[in-house]
């Protein structure tokens, strides 16, 4: 494995160097249907799960066929679409929020070839490469995080929840039998690179032990101050240590403040916090975006914590299964899950879903918590 | 033959969903043939070792990724993220496994050409792993070493015209929806307004000199699919002034059936036929629509533009034609002060193509002035209008208090008046006073 220069001169690194050139136009990525017809679209029309018709003031049509992947991707696999592509949509193709993929033909005789051509690739394993579906009242692909793949803080896997998840609800991805579209989100500790936090249904990375102190390196290895000042709960103080005969200067942990966020261990790499028994999954629900009909909402903490049960987490896709199969039987057209937990109150929400209800779900966290509480005679048995 | 087991991982293979793990068994094993005949820049089993990894982790239920080091390319801070494994003896192939962040063009679409010259480079130089795309927007090269970091840059820019994107304490990448590019709800450009304001703010997205991170994000319509309103700190969100167009034909073709509707977003079940005053009139949040005599009328003014009537009948009813944006700002994830949604903080702003989205701009930069000169560091602007007051960010952006700030009016008096809005100022005399009141 030689190394080849690219052309780049570490001695002369300013030489004909580009800089803050930003991303590529998106201009010149539109597929000539969508140029064409920018800004002139009437209405849409989901023709099934996952097809979708774009219709224009031209007459103009655009067929957008959605397949679901794993964010998690190799070249060859991103070839493939790209395969995909060059064969029925001239090349274009563009991916969505929630990381599907999205093709798009100017003529509905083309949609059939397309989706049965995505349908037909699948792994040796047996899975979809590219499976059709995630549109309108049912579950698109969850969003989520690095994970234990790539990232130093997460309490929880991402790729991997996700894929058995997504296993589980499967039939919803291919289908549109719900009262309104519910997004799953995944974000693997509370940093919440993913932004689960108006999901209808959230997971969530969470450990429950506070930081071990590395007493040794805390001071070659972190600034104090700044791990100290990283506190939200102001758990952490200065202490000198002494090893063998040498003072040191290092901090204190007052474990029963922790709350156990991480933010001090990303900012010192001398106080870790993973742990098998200590890390697990949060489940949240009942959050939105959306300003449609009620106002965009947080999601609810309604599970406080599952083991992590690599590699399929049966327990965390149980109770996801429960609350979606119970949503979708006892919910009104058009309502969200939140909408329906207060619809019908959130003593019968867990009711409903046979959710064990703990002190842990009573916020005491700052002010806000006050809001939570009930403060009204009205509540049902 | 796979260089370490994987029992574990082995049983994600099954099952509809795509699997990641069968991809990157796929993806080693055609590493380790190399067909192609590829001088791979980083080791050639890097994918085994990653996979390897991640099955001990799958075991012991911890991470094994260290923290990042400072890593990046020459007179950048952020688009690099460093990152090294603590197994580096057993899974040499990715002791050294840094990010990089690449500027994703707006609304995600992308043209194969280009696409195969991404993974060529990243199969060349980095692992072949990628996150299509990660949480902020960006294409994700998951894992190269650090000699390969410049190389890189350099031909994404010298022979691609492509940038990173930002990491760290900078502006991030901003992201949009797809906008009128393929959407009839679109208020305004979302792809336009995202990528001029990339390009002209890119010296905040690569050289972090902000408190914390901060982002952008851009909705065409209040339906908010990038989720700007919960995760940005400044979110774009399309909306309009005057009133919703009514095509009462389309509106009869809804009522008699002919049109599905939420255009069909609900046929998987048979919900009966469409009640056009059940389904819309009294979920309208506002009461203020009618449907009398086979006539939709819409009382315009009373109306909060919440989408509900038009995403359940888009062929017959439309924004109206005077639209703009409204500004949100502060929405970030719990850590740390708990989660916080955007406030609103312009109701309305025309989006002018024609001056460099300036009126925008004036509204950017005069809060980063303020979150630059205030922000504690790792505060985002979300906590900083918690500890100043939305007093203060109305004060430094100029704008004018209204009743649309609120939802409610404060339920305290503790006004914070200044001595300039009180008659006669603060200062007084004792002596004065005591004439008239004895001690």
């Amino acid at each position: 494995m030689a190394f080849i220069s690219s052309g780049y001169n570490p001695d002369k690194p300013m030489e004909n160097r580009i800089t803050d050139i930003g991303p590529k136009n998106f201009e010149d990525f539109y597929p000539p249907v969508i140029k064409n017809n920018k800004a002139k679209w009437l209405y849409h029309e989901i023709l099934k799960p996952g097809v979708l018709v774009h219709v224009s003031e031209t007459g103009d049509e655009v067929y957008t066929v959605r397949a679901g992947g794993a964010r998690l991707m190799t070249v060859d696999l991103i070839r493939e679409i790209c395969d995909v592509a060059d064969k029925h949509c001239s090349g274009y193709f563009r991916f969505t929020t929630r990381n599907n993929i999205e093709f798009m033909v100017d003529k509905k005789d083309k949609v059939e070839p397309l989706i049965k051509d995505l349908e037909s690739r699948k792994f040796p394993g047996g899975s979809y490469k590219f499976p059709v579906g995630g549109t309108g009242a049912g579950i698109t692909n969850i969003v989520h995080t690095q994970g234990w793949i790539h990232c130093h803080t997460p309490a929880t896997d991402a790729s991997g929840p996700v894929k058995a998840a997504m296993d589980v609800l499967f039939d919803d991805f291919k289908d549109m039998r719900l009262p309104a579209h519910l997004r799953v989100s995944l974000a693997c500790c509370l940093n919440m690179c993913g932004a689960v936090h108006c999901s209808d249904i959230a997971i969530l990375g969470y450990h429950r032990k506070p930081p071990m102190v590395d007493h040794a390196y805390v001071d070659s290895m972190c600034e104090i101050p700044l791990a100290i000042a990283a506190c939200p709960t102001a758990a952490i103080k200065p202490k000198k240590i002494e090893i063998d005969g040498q003072q040191k200067n290092s901090v204190e942990v007052n474990n029963s403040r922790c709350m156990f966020c991480g933010n001090c261990y990303t900012m010192c790499p001398a106080l870790p916090l993973s742990d098998k028994e200590g890390d697990g999954i949060v489940i949240m629900a009942g959050g939105k975006v959306s300003n449609r009909i009620s106002n965009p909402k947080f999601s609810k903490v309604v599970v406080a914590f599952l083991p992590n049960e690599a590699p399929r987490w049966p327990s965390t896709t149980a109770v996801i299964k429960k609350m979606v199969d119970v949503y979708a039987k006892d919910a009104r057209k058009y309502e969200r899950l939140g909408e329906w937990a207060e619809r019908i109150g959130w003593e019968r929400f867990f009711e409903k879903c046979e959710l064990e209800f703990s002190h842990h779900l009573i916020d005491d966290f700052r002010d806000p918590a006050y809001y939570t509480w009930r403060q009204t005679t009205n509540f049902k048995f | 033959m796979a260089k370490h087991k994987t029992p574990l991982l082995d049983q994600l293979v099954s099952g509809p969903w795509p699997s990641f793990v069968d991809d990157m068994k796929q993806y080693a094993a055609a590493r380790a043939k190399n067909e192609k005949k590829i001088e791979y820049q980083i080791p050639v089993d890097v994918v085994d070792d990653l996979m390897g990894l991640l099955e001990l982790s799958y075991a012991d239920g911890t991470t094994h990724w260290k923290h990042g080091g400072i890593v990046g390319v020459f007179g950048y801070g952020g688009g690099v993220i460093g990152r090294y494994c603590d197994q580096p003896e057993t899974f040499p192939g990715v002791a050294h496994f840094h990010t990089m962040r690449v500027a994703q063009p707006a609304g995600k679409f992308y043209k194969s050409e280009y696409v195969r010259k991404l993974c060529d480079l990243w199969e060349f130089r980095g692992s072949g792993l990628t996150n299509m795309h990660g949480s902020t927007g960006d294409i994700i090269f998951l894992g190269t070493q650090t000699p390969q970091l410049e190389e890189i840059f350099y031909e994404l820019t010298h022979t691609m015209g492509q940038d990173l994107g930002g990491s760290g304490s900078n502006l991030r990448t901003p992201s949009d929806c797809i906008g009128q590019a393929r959407c009839e709800f679109a208020c305004y450009d979302t792809q336009d307004l995202c990528h001029t304001l990339t390009n002209d703010y890119q010296d905040e997205l690569h050289r972090p000199a902000f408190p914390y991170k901060f982002k952008f994000k851009f909705d065409g319509c209040p339906n908010c699919c990038v989720a700007s309103i919960a995760r940005a700190d400044i979110s774009f969100i399309g909306t309009w002034k005057d009133d919703i167009r009514i095509d009462q034909e389309a509106v009869a073709g809804y009522v008699s059936g002919k049109f599905k509707p939420n255009a069909g977003a609900h046929a998987g079940r048979d919900w009966g036929p469409f009640d056009i005053v059940k389904e819309v009139i009294d979920l309208c949040p506002t009461e203020c629509m009618k449907y009398e005599n086979g006539k939709l009328a819409i009382n315009n003014k009373e109306c909060t533009r919440c989408m509900h009537c038009i995403n359940v009948m888009p062929r017959a009813l439309r924004p109206g034609k005077e639209t703009g944006l409204s500004i949100l700002v502060g929405a970030k994830a719990p850590i740390l002060d708990g989660a916080q949604m955007g406030s609103l903080l312009v109701p309305f702003v025309e989006v002018n193509k024609e001056d460099g989205y300036q009126a925008i701009k004036d509204v950017i930069e005069a809060i980063w002035d303020w979150w630059m000169e205030e922000g504690k560091n790792r505060e985002r602007l979300g906590e900083l209008m918690k500890r100043q007051g939305f007093q203060k960010l109305l004060e430094v952006t100029g704008i004018k208090p209204v009743p649309q700030h609120v939802k409610e009016p404060r339920h305290n008096p503790y006004i914070f008046w200044k001595e300039d809005e009180v008659e006669g100022g603060w200062e007084r005399d004792v002596t004065e006073y005591r004439k008239h009141h004895q001690r």
